[in-house]
């Protein structure tokens, strides 16, 4: 396929294609890209409002057992910084964010075998009690415990949606392609065992979001391939909010790399918002390119800035660390030309609020 | 509601959506060789369209330069602190008196540069106005560091410290620039030049050269055969106005004396300066400023993306923008980290080489003079 023939499937606003994909990431301009993009995010959300959250990642635990090669934030349990949140610094946590006007936390942790369902489960019903949404448990989380406790997947969602879980981020995709898992997380959950998981929460009325983190190991084929299949799950359940793609960050002990630089980060993004016809909102990561590129990032098919991190500490981990006010936020999306709006993490907007 | 600009020179197949009508416009007297005046100048840094922005620029950039982004191999050296301006946007400075002030002797000052690779093809150096130091100071100063380093090319002083080496000499800028040029100075640096704009100045920077002074300099340098750069420090309490006026103005400096090699945007950083309570640019305000830059300094060859103020992911995108110099490889650089910079204080050539690909150009490296330098 031509070039030409790539960019106007693109414009045309049809499901663009595998090949016209790849055409695209392989030979557009960036500024076409963004134009294309910009064009699709118009046309999907056509109002001029960037949404942002104010919320707290919140890691229940360090210590994990599925030694993820890219990753700086897990320990052994051995190690003398592995921990686990007890109640009372999660309460803590809980309070300082509900004072920041925060709709919700983002719940989750490493694969830590000594926690028990029963553990999870308080910690739900902890976080709800405060009046805030529990935006928790990632699929290689919730598969974790399915195997761990012998328990089918709908077991573990029901049990944590009776406690208060709100919805499910969409954490450990990584890239969708078993080749690059065997590789990067052998001790983690499949592509097929990450789809499953969205499949079964969307039927059970969960919504989710998506991730990619990309930069390390893939093939360009290997990232469009996971867009597709989110794209294909969506068109089953129609369950996915939003979509977040970010590049790999080296980090301490982790594999090595060369964080993809600016245009590449901007490049992908593009191309997330015209594979992903079907996902609502794509969001800016500002927690891996700063406040600069995050705001430029809005002309590139993006209409959410994410959250303001009150705490972030897995890309923290890596070396990268940014921080933004809900007042800078608000500055970066109003100076960019947009309108500012305050969402929860189901994408409603939050009364009362710019 | 689109219409499309008649992008000329372009290596992209595609014209470029224009969904502004300013924009429009603005491509078609570009097109029919006119210039852009100030109200064009504000159309683009108001427009709410970056992309058919950057996209005017970027044609601009290729139609020059195509697919090269250009580097250099350079070493910056700060040889004082201490500085009777104490500009109210500026961390760097330290008064007269300060313990954290400091000189460099000819000898230290070479001495930082000795033992400096083969390939180094220029010295950057700067200060500040240091009321301890004479004449003969600064001649020593770029003899010495000539001598440390004789295959790099000297890009040294603002015009704010070739006017006081000229009072400290009681010599005119023409001898003092002479003089300077006989002990080792190839070209001028861009700095002190802030906004030209009379209101900023009284406010931030009152003790120090005016615009016309600034200017007069260049002039004089311009018709010794020397080059310079020029500068604009934005994103702070200036208006979009005087940040297009400022443009215009060096627009019409080129027109008359024709030396200026470079301009570079410079961003302003608040941390440590007595306008700590300002954020500086955003992202897309540093983008909209190189392509305005590009499109109305038709007559400037060079637009750089300095990328310890840009930071490098910001400087990569700013090739897509209009720039298309990505400044250098600096080793150790000072006054922005003193402003909070939280870039490296310097790239070696592969790194920056690898963020020029990685940005979807070919890197060249050049010499002071923006001469390409031949690969081994």
């Amino acid at each position: 396929m031509k070039l030409d023939q790539a960019v106007h499937m693109a414009e045309s606003g049809d499901r663009l294609s595998f090949t016209a994909a790849k055409v695209l990431h392989e030979e557009a301009d960036l500024l076409t890209l963004g134009q294309l993009a910009g064009t699709a995010r118009f046309r999907i959300n056509p109002d001029p409002v960037v949404t942002y959250a104010v919320d707290r990642n919140i890691n229940y635990t360090n210590i994990c057992t599925a030694g993820c090669h890219f990753c700086a934030f897990w320990r052994a349990g051995s190690h003398t910084e592995a921990y686990v949140l007890d109640d009372e610094a999660l309460a803590k946590k809980l309070e300082e964010t509900k004072a920041l006007g925060g709709t919700h936390v983002l719940f989750q942790g490493g694969l830590n075998p000594d926690l028990d369902m029963e553990w999870h489960q308080d910690r739900i019903r902890l976080v709800r009690s405060f009046g805030l949404n529990l935006h928790g448990y990632s699929p290689p989380e919730i598969h974790f415990f399915a195997r761990r406790f012998g328990l089918r997947i709908e077991d573990v969602l029901v049990r944590f949606i009776e406690a208060g879980l709100s919805s499910i981020p969409g954490g450990g995709a990584e890239i969708l392609s078993d080749r690059v898992r065997r590789i990067v997380s052998p001790g983690k959950a499949t592509s097929r065992e990450w789809l499953e998981v969205m499949e079964a929460a969307h039927r059970l009325g969960l919504k989710t979001s998506a991730t990619m983190m990309f930069g390390h190991i893939e093939t360009v084929a290997e990232r469009l391939l996971h867009l597709v299949r989110i794209r294909r799950l969506q068109d089953k359940t129609g369950g996915f909010t939003s979509f977040i793609p970010w590049p790999y960050q080296p980090g301490p002990h982790t594999i090595n790399g060369r964080p993809a630089g600016g245009t590449e980060y901007l490049r992908v993004t593009a191309l997330s918002r015209l594979v992903l016809d079907n996902v609502r909102h794509v969001q800016a990561s500002w927690v891996t390119q700063g406040p600069r590129i995050g705001q430029v990032a809005l002309f590139f098919g993006t209409d959410d800035l994410g959250s303001t991190m009150i705490e972030e500490n897995v890309v923290a981990a890596a070396g990268v660390s940014h921080r933004l006010s809900r007042e800078e936020m608000v500055r970066l999306i109003e100076t960019a030309g947009f309108e500012a709006r305050q969402r929860n993490n189901v994408h409603e907007r939050v009364e009362g609020t710019a | 509601m689109t219409a499309w600009s008649l992008g000329e020179g372009t290596l992209d197949s595609f014209p470029s959506r224009l969904l502004d009508p300013a924009l429009v416009r603005i491509a078609e007297k570009s097109a029919a060789g006119e210039r852009l005046d100030l109200a064009d100048g504000l159309a683009c840094l108001q427009t709410s369209d970056l992309l058919g922005l950057g996209s005017s620029a970027l044609a601009a950039r290729r139609a020059r330069y195509g697919n090269k982004a250009f580097y250099v191999i350079n070493h910056h050296l700060n040889y004082t602190n201490i500085c009777t301006n104490a500009c109210r946007f500026c961390a760097f400075h330290r008064s007269p008196g300060s313990p954290e002030g400091y000189v460099l002797s000819p000898d230290e000052a070479a001495a930082k540069i000795a033992g400096a690779p083969l390939e180094l093809k220029e010295i950057h150096l700067v200060g500040a106005v240091n009321p301890d130091l004479d004449f003969s100071y600064f001649l020593n100063l770029l003899k010495a560091v000539k001598s440390a380093a004789p295959r790099a090319n000297l890009k040294a002083f603002t015009a704010v410290e070739i006017d006081y080496i000229a009072r400290r000499g009681s010599i005119s800028w023409e001898e003092c620039l002479s003089a300077l040029k006989e002990a080792g100075l190839s070209a001028l640096t861009g700095g002190g030049a802030e906004v030209f704009s009379e209101r900023v100045r009284a406010e931030l920077f009152p003790t120090k050269i005016s615009a016309d002074t600034w200017l007069a300099v260049h002039d004089t340098a311009h018709r010794l055969g020397i080059g310079t750069n020029a500068t604009l420090l934005f994103g702070h309490i200036e208006t979009l106005t005087e940040r297009v006026e400022h443009l215009l103005r060096l627009r019409d400096q080129q027109d008359r004396s024709g030396g200026f090699q470079a301009f570079i945007p410079l961003v302003f950083h608040p941390g440590n300066t007595r306008l700590a309570h300002l954020a500086g640019p955003t992202g897309v305000e540093i983008l909209k400023l190189i392509a305005t830059a590009r499109l109305i300094l038709d007559n400037i060859p060079h637009i750089k993306a300095y990328w310890v103020m840009l930071g490098t992911k910001t400087a990569q995108t700013a090739l897509h923008f209009g720039a298309d110099d990505f400044e250098g490889t600096i080793v150790q650089e000072n006054i922005t980290h003193e402003a909070g910079a939280t870039t490296s204080t310097g790239l070696d050539r592969r790194e920056i080489e690898q963020l020029i690909i990685d940005a979807g150009f070919k890197p060249v490296e050049r010499d002071t003079f923006h001469r390409t330098v031949p690969s081994l």
